[in-house]
């Protein structure tokens, strides 16, 4: 038997790429609230409930992007120059935020003012930097002869724009739903309308971005059975995606309206696991939209078989203490977490 | 790929990495430092100890914050601006970089969560166990990236297809390539001397402030321990990775050494100024007849100069030159230091030597001058190559116009030294104010675990 190494490689890279939305979303989502709080001992505890597990998080994006380099070379080298700015954008903003977690502890006054703007901007920026991105390889991209042949600004549409925000609408969700589960008191009933208030944003920009791929991108409205402004029986086996979408964000509003702490993150969970779903409809089987499949851009076969025997290994052990990292900081937090 | 943009896109990476390598070099000694402090107060109970972690903890918390963010970059940086880099690099080095994610990475990040914010959810155990592997993380990630780059430096254990790409046909030899277990000590040993020149520096500034300090007094002699026999074994190890270069990189010594004719029985040049495109050593201090000593090979062997490879190859020979110097005068520094520190802890008179205790203070960036020093040697020493005698950097760049590198650039520099001056401020004010005396031990019955390595810490840092 032999193993079919680029799908399986495809296969990870895709799960990698969800858990970090997942993960990391919740805690980028955190740093975009972080304005809205009516005070610091609310801002604290908001940066209490990510501290001991953001940076991990944020270890599944240089998974993504070195996992991309080792399994997809090809995809890795094309795909970072095309979409240059944005990354670097997003990266730029990533270390203004993740530096802030420190930062605010030791900053006076003024230091620690501006380190909570840099948390809050840093978060912001880093999530609209992500939707470019993510809008830009929707979109597509221009290769010739395997290498990036396109403009600087390709990325910047009208339509990669629309992805951004929904993105901050998505990761905003996401952050409201965790901060539902892990505050309380009157911190809690906050962050109960910010879920209701991103929730709603959600649904609304996740619709308006799935018509606008439908009329933006033939391509991926022909793979939905969108032809000539209707549906044929093609959308059929993907009627499920949307439905899961649908049925994550009854479950939000559900939880919500219950009062129940940890159902909103996984109906939000759902929603951003639909979404995901959906644009991959749209783009498999290629790596570079909608230029180079995944087998093309694949590395050797021996690399990707030593890469696997590693994974094999260390993903488990991988998830099983990031697992027991979550279990050990469960419950609720406070602004001054020394005294639960 | 104009030329204007490779530069560009060098210096970008040059400029990255050398802000990214300041923090693992820290990090790597400062979580061993950890390790054994903890070590040391859960079998001695002695407060010192106790007092000594939490102190560096927070220090430790800071510097491995900057570290993962500027390292984040790094495996973006590589498509961004080396992408056909790394297409042809991924076939073979590719496994190492993924490793390195898998085995370092989220070990290092989980577990420091649990290091810093743990201590009242889990016992002394668990929690000294957390320290442990964010130690051994960090090294496990030296390891792979001291690989990685050995492979660069001199690649085996792979062909060339008909198609030019590469293939890896032996993963040992691509994991262990020759100049890496050298290299690797070398790094190790770097990190470690960088931590506790470091921390010697913070425990004699203390100390020059009020000599009654058990915590600072205790630091400093572990420190001058390590200065006493890491830094000679520095040199050794060093010599080791000077003779692999000689032997691999001959290029890349004809420059540090300045040998711009091929010959037996080269001179060793001690201080000059070379000129690259003269071909010989301005104002040069030479002594004659030992470089071939100073090499580890006979009088009459013939080493390559300059003149044996093609101009349009050599690196910049001033550069390499005087780094390498650099390198090795702070290098011989810390090892008078150690010696000095040592002659006076026997006779019992280290507290009160003012000028020890200032020479301790003024060595505190030593390392971190050594270590960068020691990156831009083998570094540009490799140049022209990114994969040496494979890969030319000028065919390694991605199709990126320079306004995009310049712009990119500029915003690096911007919150770089933003970052990187906040950062330094943090670290000093805490520097500055030193270990605090532990509290005294807390009435039993407050829900801590009695005995846990930290029961006498304040609660979980304020926000």
């Amino acid at each position: 038997m032999t193993l079919d190494l680029p799908l399986i490689w495809a296969g990870l890279i895709a799960v990698a790429v969800l858990l970090y939305v997942l993960l990391d979303g919740f805690d980028l989502g955190v740093g975009i609230l972080f304005p809205f709080a009516k005070s610091p001992k609310d801002r604290d505890a908001m940066m209490n409930s990510i501290a001991p597990v953001w940076d991990g998080n944020e270890t599944w994006l240089v998974l993504g992007g070195g996992g991309l380099f080792a399994a997809f070379p090809l995809a890795y080298g094309v795909l970072a120059p095309a979409l240059y700015l944005p990354l670097i954008l997003m990266l730029l903003a990533l270390i203004l935020r993740g530096v802030a977690f420190e930062f605010r502890l030791h900053g006076r006054q003024r230091g620690k003012a501006f380190w909570t703007a840099a948390f809050a901007g840093g978060s912001l920026l880093a999530t609209v930097a992500q939707g470019l991105v993510l809008g830009g390889f929707i979109q597509g991209v221009v290769v010739r002869d395997g290498r990036f042949a396109g403009q600087p600004f390709d990325w910047l549409t009208p339509y990669s724009l629309l992805v951004a925000a929904g993105l901050v609408a998505g990761y905003a969700l996401l952050g409201a739903c965790w901060l539902v589960w892990k505050t309380e008191d009157e911190l809690h009933g906050d962050t109960r309308r910010w879920a209701w208030i991103s929730g709603a944003a959600t649904a609304g920009l996740l619709a308006a971005v799935s018509v606008a791929t439908l009329i933006v991108h033939p391509r991926v409205a022909a793979r939905w059975g969108f032809e000539g402004g209707h549906f044929s029986q093609n959308l059929l086996p993907f009627l499920p995606i949307p439905i899961l979408g649908a049925a994550g964000l009854l479950i939000v509003a559900e939880g919500l309206r219950r009062r129940e702490h940890g159902m909103p993150y996984a109906g939000a969970a759902l929603v951003f696991l639909s979404g995901y779903l959906g644009l991959a409809v749209g783009f498999f089987p290629y790596i570079v939209p909608y230029a180079v499949d995944f087998r093309m851009a694949a590395n050797a076969d021996n690399a990707l078989a030593l890469m696997l025997v590693g994974v094999g290994v260390m993903l488990p052990l991988i998830l099983g203490y990031t697992a027991w990292v979550y279990w050990l900081f469960r419950g609720k937090v406070g602004g001054d977490a020394g005294y639960h | 790929m104009n030329f204007d943009a490779d530069l560009l896109a060098r210096l970008q990476f040059a400029f990255t990495i050398a802000f990214h390598i300041i923090f693992p070099s820290f990090t790597i000694g400062l979580a061993s430092f950890l390790a054994v402090l903890e070590g040391l107060w859960l079998t001695t109970r002695r407060p010192v100890f106790r007092n000594l972690y939490l102190f560096w903890v927070k220090v430790f918390a800071l510097s491995f914050g900057m570290g993962v963010v500027s390292g984040v970059v790094m495996s973006y940086e590589i498509g961004t601006n080396w992408a056909e880099f790394a297409k042809a690099s991924a076939p073979v080095i590719g496994p190492l970089l993924a490793f390195e994610v898998l085995t370092a990475f989220f070990l290092e990040a989980s577990f420091l969560g649990v290091m810093l914010f743990g201590w009242r959810r889990v016992g002394p155990g668990l929690h000294f166990l957390a320290t442990l592997l964010v130690a051994v993380g960090t090294l496990v990630s030296a390891f792979w990236i001291i690989s990685a780059n050995s492979w660069m430096q001199h690649p085996t254990g792979f062909v060339e297809l008909a198609d030019g790409s590469l293939r890896a046909t032996d993963w040992m030899a691509v994991i262990f390539s020759p100049t890496f277990a050298s290299r690797f000590v070398h790094m190790s040993l770097a990190a470690y001397l960088t931590t506790a020149l470091a921390v010697g520096a913070a425990s004699a500034w203390a100390l020059l402030k009020d000599d009654d300090q058990p915590e600072s007094r205790m630091a400093l002699r572990m420190a001058i321990g390590m200065f006493a026999i890491v830094a000679p074994l520095q040199l050794l190890a060093g010599h080791e990775s000077g003779k692999m270069v000689l032997e691999h990189q001959p290029l890349k010594t004809a420059a540090i050494e300045a040998y711009w004719r091929t010959g037996p029985d080269q001179p060793q040049s001690l201080v000059g100024l070379p000129d690259r495109d003269a071909g010989k050593t301005h104002l040069e201090v030479a002594v004659p007849g030992v470089g071939n000593l100073i090499q580890g090979v006979p009088k009459d062997r013939v080493l390559q100069g300059l003149d044996a490879f093609p101009r349009a190859d050599w690196p910049v020979v001033g550069l390499v030159y005087w780094s390498f110097r650099l390198m090795v005068g702070l290098g011989l520094a810390m090892i008078a230091l150690g010696g000095w520190g040592a002659w006076l802890m026997a006779r019992k008179r280290l507290d009160q030597s003012v000028w020890f205790l200032r020479a301790a203070v003024a060595m505190g960036p030593a390392g971190f001058v050594a270590v960068i020093a020691g990156w831009i040697v083998a570094e540009v020493g490799r140049q022209p190559w990114t994969i040496y005698g494979v890969l030319r950097t000028a065919d390694s760049a991605s199709p990126v116009g320079a306004g995009q590198v310049s712009a990119s650039l500029l915003a690096f520099m911007v919150i770089y030294a933003i970052v990187f001056s906040a950062g330094a401020v943090y670290i000093l004010r805490l520097i500055d104010k030193g270990p605090e005396p532990g509290p005294e031990p807390l009435p039993s019955g407050d829900g801590r675990a009695p005995g846990t390595a930290l029961a006498a810490v304040p609660p979980e840092p304020e926000a």
